[in-house]
């Protein structure tokens, strides 16, 4: 069954340990400036709202690659980036209509959220199951796809 | 059922894969021009930096992928097309015959009709073969001039740099990437060059190129300037491939000029990508675009429509790029430079090279530049393309443009944002 990430922003309280955990997990270092998951905030409303790739279907990243670094994970459904393809040409940064999908200077690649292989980190930090990893359809994705399917230029 | 493609870019290699997702039958040929499998040029730049070989450039990696889709790659250029025989002949004779045709034969890039232009050692930068010729043919500390600072020339420039030349620009706009930055941006990306040890002369262009025998090249300028160069590297500018349909009945003007489904003036025949004048998102108008999005976006486009009748218009394209001018990354979305009746926000930090540049129509975002800015740049692409209404975040945008994403969030994903979903 297709999991998901399920993202719960009434219930963030705004701890930035998804950041931590998931750019040390994923680049070595504790850098909130280099997660794939970042949390935004909304202080004049006291809200914070965590944010990252949906591995929409339309995948505008993987589509818009030139050379086929972006590809399906069959297993997760992600949409997994190969480091050693990647050229670091940035089309897929542009294409990306809800900006997940990011350059990092010092690699001189793009990085996104890849779901750590299955086993999301940012889930097992989360404090307060803001961030949760579940069943695909119970998460609201398709509403979430159904908008992505906005900004589709081709249809099918 | 024939479908015939010619070009082999990502225009084409996109309508090629599409045409077999809709239609697991039909035959598929795809038109290759030149001797190597179908590559991309957008990653010319880092083959010629020396990061990946020229496989790396490839569109497709997977050994047998178009094989494995029963899509038959064919080496040949195409010299006329007859839409009513349905036949296409190509350079030395053999005639294909076709039932439905994509055109997406792509661009070629110009030289300006100056005095000296066809000497050896000046090369255009548009094909694997051409980058070869320029690896082969600079070292470091070789004197280079590039003429143009457009996109693919400042693409280059890094790649140039990189290389270790001793390199020389001149372009004739007042600024560099005129057709994506403002002049404040434009001179940005200028003075980020001159601190990097390049050369840049702007309002001015080269008016003739000289062979002194075994001296370099003489490259003066229309400001009187007399140049040394090893090698010339022209990137003025690039044109359409459509002198093959001369006769043909097919209407070209810029490009190929096509309806909302992506077919050109004439029956069963369509045109993606570099050589067709698509529908603009943002104007309405036709135009060719030339990026790589577009061209991808075209050929699923086309080849759907190619199956199934005209049954997907083309709501059109967005134009927006993304520039690495050695290190400095910029980008331009939509209507960068405004548009009449419009708002515009603006942040500026000249010492750190970052600029953000915002354009609002009443309280929508329609166009948008920066400079120095690498995270969320997407969803200036999502604010322009969903036309989402920003309402209060308006204004908080015109006092805080850098607050791009926080009001994306807000405003085009409110579903996910406000409500917590069940």
């Amino acid at each position: 069954m297709q999991k998901s990430l399920h993202i719960d922003p009434a219930k963030c309280t705004g701890c930035l340990q998804c950041e931590s955990a998931c750019s040390l997990v994923n680049e070595g270092t504790v850098n909130p400036a280099k997660s794939r998951i970042k949390v935004f905030s909304f202080h004049d409303e006291g809200r914070f709202v965590p944010y990252t790739c949906t591995q929409c279907d339309e995948a505008w990243c993987m589509q818009a690659c030139p050379v086929d670094a972006i590809v399906l994970n069959p297993v997760n459904g992600s949409k997994d980036v190969l480091s050693d393809v990647c050229v670091g040409c940035k089309v897929c940064t542009i294409a990306c209509p809800f900006g997940t999908i990011n350059y990092n200077t010092s690699t001189g690649k793009v990085v996104k959220c890849d779901l750590c292989g299955g086993d999301p980190e940012c889930v097992s930090a989360c404090p307060t199951q803001a961030i949760t990893y579940v069943d695909a359809n119970a998460t609201g994705l398709d509403k979430m796809r159904a908008w992505a399917m906005k900004t589709d230029n081709a249809g099918a | 059922m024939h479908y015939v493609i010619i070009g082999a870019g990502p225009a084409g290699v996109n309508a090629a894969e599409h045409l077999r997702k809709y239609n697991s039958l039909a035959q598929i040929t795809m038109l290759v021009a030149e001797d190597v499998p179908p590559y991309s040029r957008m990653a010319l730049p880092y083959f010629l930096v020396g990061n990946v070989k020229a496989e790396g450039t490839y569109l497709r990696k997977n050994e047998g992928h178009f094989e494995g889709l029963n899509i038959t790659l064919k080496h040949g250029r195409a010299s006329a097309v007859d839409p009513v025989s349905k036949a296409i002949t190509l350079l030395g004779g053999e005639v294909i015959n076709y039932d439905k045709l994509l055109v997406a034969s792509g661009a070629t890039a110009t030289r300006p009709p100056i005095p000296g232009i066809d000497l050896k050692n000046i090369f255009n930068c548009w094909s694997l073969a051409d980058s070869h010729k320029i690896v082969e043919s600079t070292q470091p500390g070789s004197k280079v001039i590039l003429m143009g600072a457009g996109f693919i020339g400042c693409i280059i420039l890094e790649a140039l740099a990189a290389r270790g030349v001793d390199l020389t620009v001149i372009e004739m706009e007042n600024r560099m990437v005129s057709r994506m930055t403002n002049e404040v941006m434009g001179t940005m990306i200028k003075d980020w060059c001159v601190n990097k040890g390049i050369k840049v002369l702007t309002s001015t262009k080269v008016s003739r190129i000289d062979d002194d025998g075994d001296s370099p090249l003489t490259v003066s300028t229309e400001d009187g300037q007399k140049l040394p160069a090893d090698v010339v590297i022209c990137a003025t500018g690039v044109r359409s491939n459509t002198a093959f349909l001369e006769g043909s009945g097919i209407e070209v003007d810029m490009g190929i000029v096509v309806d909302d489904f992506m077919q050109s003036s004439v029956a069963d025949v369509f045109a993606a990508g570099d050589v067709a004048q698509g529908r603009d998102l943002s104007t309405g108008d036709y135009y060719v675009q030339a990026i790589q999005p577009t061209a991808v976006e075209h050929g699923k486009l086309a080849a759907n429509n190619m199956v199934f009748g005209k049954r997907t218009p083309h709501p059109g394209n967005l134009n927006m790029n993304v520039l690495d001018t050695v290190g400095l990354i910029s980008t331009s979305f939509g209507m960068w430079m405004g548009v009449d009746g419009g708002e515009e926000a603006e942040m500026s930090d000249i010492g750190n090279f970052k600029y953000l540049n915002l354009q609002f129509k009443d309280d929508v975002l329609v166009g948008a530049s920066s400079l120095g800015m690498t995270q969320h740049v997407g969803v200036m692409r999502g604010l322009i393309q969903t036309g989402a209404h920003l309402g209060d975040w308006k204004a908080k945008l015109m006092a805080e443009p850098n607050r791009i994403s926080e009001a994306y969030l807000a405003s085009a994903q409110a579903q996910h944002v406000a409500t917590a979903p069940v």
